[in-house]
């Protein structure tokens, strides 16, 4: 049986009837078109499929769609406001945090829970803060320093999540 | 990777809850972080004809500290455990263990409820829950820890049983959780836990075998006066791990002496 699941994604709403067994990661893909958060693993363990879920981290390949019910999510895709990076995104840019990419997404969720929660995070915090994300090609030494950097641009301040903008189909 | 197909049903209380278990049978599955069971239906390992989320039940998540004793609500996120005022004052071993287990993605969805009722080898909480003798309160009993993890993913809950809470004793004296693992997010190859209590000590192991681990020898040879790296040669007595990609027995038994040694030495 079909369930139905009422979320807001980046500022929109967004209502489907879903299977139970689909895997949140797949709905945000598949279903609303926003291809930005990636599937590395699918077995919990990369941190590909990083979103915000009332603002905290979680793997969206271990949770259903249908446990979204109701809750508001943050992709990669909402991070820009308009027109404009993110400070995360930029500082990425800026010192090199990415090679392929492919991590990236998953990266920058993790790092803007992390600076929700400690603005101005050690190199060692940053590194425990980002544990449960894997890059294959950068290493992590840029990714760190992305990050450092973009603590300092915000200024200590919260990473706020978009609230408008962003593609996507509803 | 795409699980089998289930039905699905939110409980709003521990009672509803119940009833829905009893209405899809036995293969009925709770649903509480989803972090060992979505990984499973993943792989199809487990193929669950129904989930009952829990996740909506109010108030299954607190940490009340009452007395001598310290009681977690099954759906306590480990995030929260980790960081705790309560915990860490009156607990804080258990806080010390949240926050090595898995990384913050984890940590937000995980619980306590589901860590000890799917009792996993590597699972650190059941660990700690045996060595201070907690109590596993569900809708129907309480359970000791010593007669709660009975053998590997094995309890003995009822089809239709459900967590409620853990109670822990305060235990607010010298301790340490020391977990060997390759990655930092990684479950323990093997872990140990060093608990003062009552002036004695109290010694666990986790991943050496099915079940967790109280390491009496241990202790008994500490009571008697031995220091920590003559007791701690104790660790491995009677213990039969089996091996795995990562350890081989005799490596998880050197482990488990190495690791007691310094969770002793460390405790603080
Ligand atoms: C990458 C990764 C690393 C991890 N590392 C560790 C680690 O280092 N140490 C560790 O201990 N764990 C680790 N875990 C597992 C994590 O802690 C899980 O959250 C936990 O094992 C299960 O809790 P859950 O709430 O997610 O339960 P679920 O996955 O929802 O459920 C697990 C099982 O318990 C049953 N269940 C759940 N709640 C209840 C309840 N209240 N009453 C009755 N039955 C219930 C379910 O039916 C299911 O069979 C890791 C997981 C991942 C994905
Ligand atoms: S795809 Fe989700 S953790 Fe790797
Ligand atoms: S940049 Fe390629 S995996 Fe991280």
């Amino acid at each position: 049986m079909k369930h139905k699941v009422a979320t807001t994604i980046n500022g929109h709403r967004h209502e489907h009837e879903v299977e139970p067994r689909l895997l949140l990661v797949h709905y945000i893909r598949d279903v609303v078109g926003l291809t930005g958060t990636h599937i590395g693993c699918d077995t919990s363990q990369c941190g590909a499929c990083t979103i915000l879920v009332d603002g905290k981290a979680i793997k969206s390949c271990t949770m259903f769609a249908v446990q979204s019910e109701g809750k508001s999510l943050t992709t990669i895709e909402g991070m820009a406001q308009d027109g404009k990076l993110h400070p995360l995104q930029q500082a990425f840019w800026d010192e090199h945090g990415l090679q392929c990419g492919y991590c990236t997404p998953g990266f920058i969720m993790a790092a803007a829970y992390l600076l929700s929660q400690n603005p101005n995070p050690t190199d060692d915090e940053i590194r425990q803060g980002l544990e449960g994300n894997l890059c294959r090609c950068t290493g992590y030494v840029n990714i760190v320093k992305s990050v450092r950097s973009a603590a300092a641009t915000m200024g200590g301040a919260q990473a706020k999540p978009a609230a408008k903008s962003v593609a996507g189909r509803s | 990777m795409i699980p089998a197909a289930f039905e699905y049903a939110r409980a709003a209380s521990i009672d509803e809850a119940a009833k829905l278990l009893d209405k899809y049978g036995e293969d009925a599955k709770v649903l509480a972080g989803g972090h060992s069971l979505i990984p499973l239906m993943r792989l199809r390992l487990a193929q669950p004809s129904a989930l009952v989320d829990i996740n909506g039940i109010k108030g299954l998540d607190y940490i009340k500290v009452e007395g001598s004793k310290v009681h977690v609500g099954a759906l306590t996120r480990h995030v929260e455990i980790q960081n705790s005022d309560a915990i860490k004052d009156k607990l804080p071993i258990l806080a010390e263990v949240a926050g090595e287990v898995g990384d913050n993605q984890v940590r937000n969805m995980g619980t306590i409820g589901g860590v000890v009722a799917h009792a996993d080898a590597a699972g650190d909480y059941p660990t700690i829950a045996l060595i201070l003798d907690a109590d596993i309160v569900t809708n129907k009993r309480s359970i000791p820890a010593k007669d709660f993890f009975k053998d590997l993913f094995t309890t003995p809950l009822a089809a239709n049983e459900i967590v409620t809470e853990v109670v822990f004793p305060v235990a607010d004296g010298p301790h340490k959780y020391i977990k060997f693992r390759r990655r930092l997010f990684d479950w323990a190859i093997v872990g140990a836990a060093a608990q003062k209590m009552n002036g004695g000590w109290r010694i666990g192991l986790t991943n050496v075998g099915p079940t967790p681990v109280r390491a009496k020898a241990v202790e008994e040879a500490l009571h008697k006066g031995a220091k920590p790296e003559e007791a701690s040669q104790h660790a491995s007595d009677g213990l039969n791990p089996s091996g795995d990609l990562r350890a081989s027995p005799e490596y998880k038994k050197h482990l488990a002496r190495v690791l007691t040694r310094r969770a002793i030495e460390q405790s603080a």
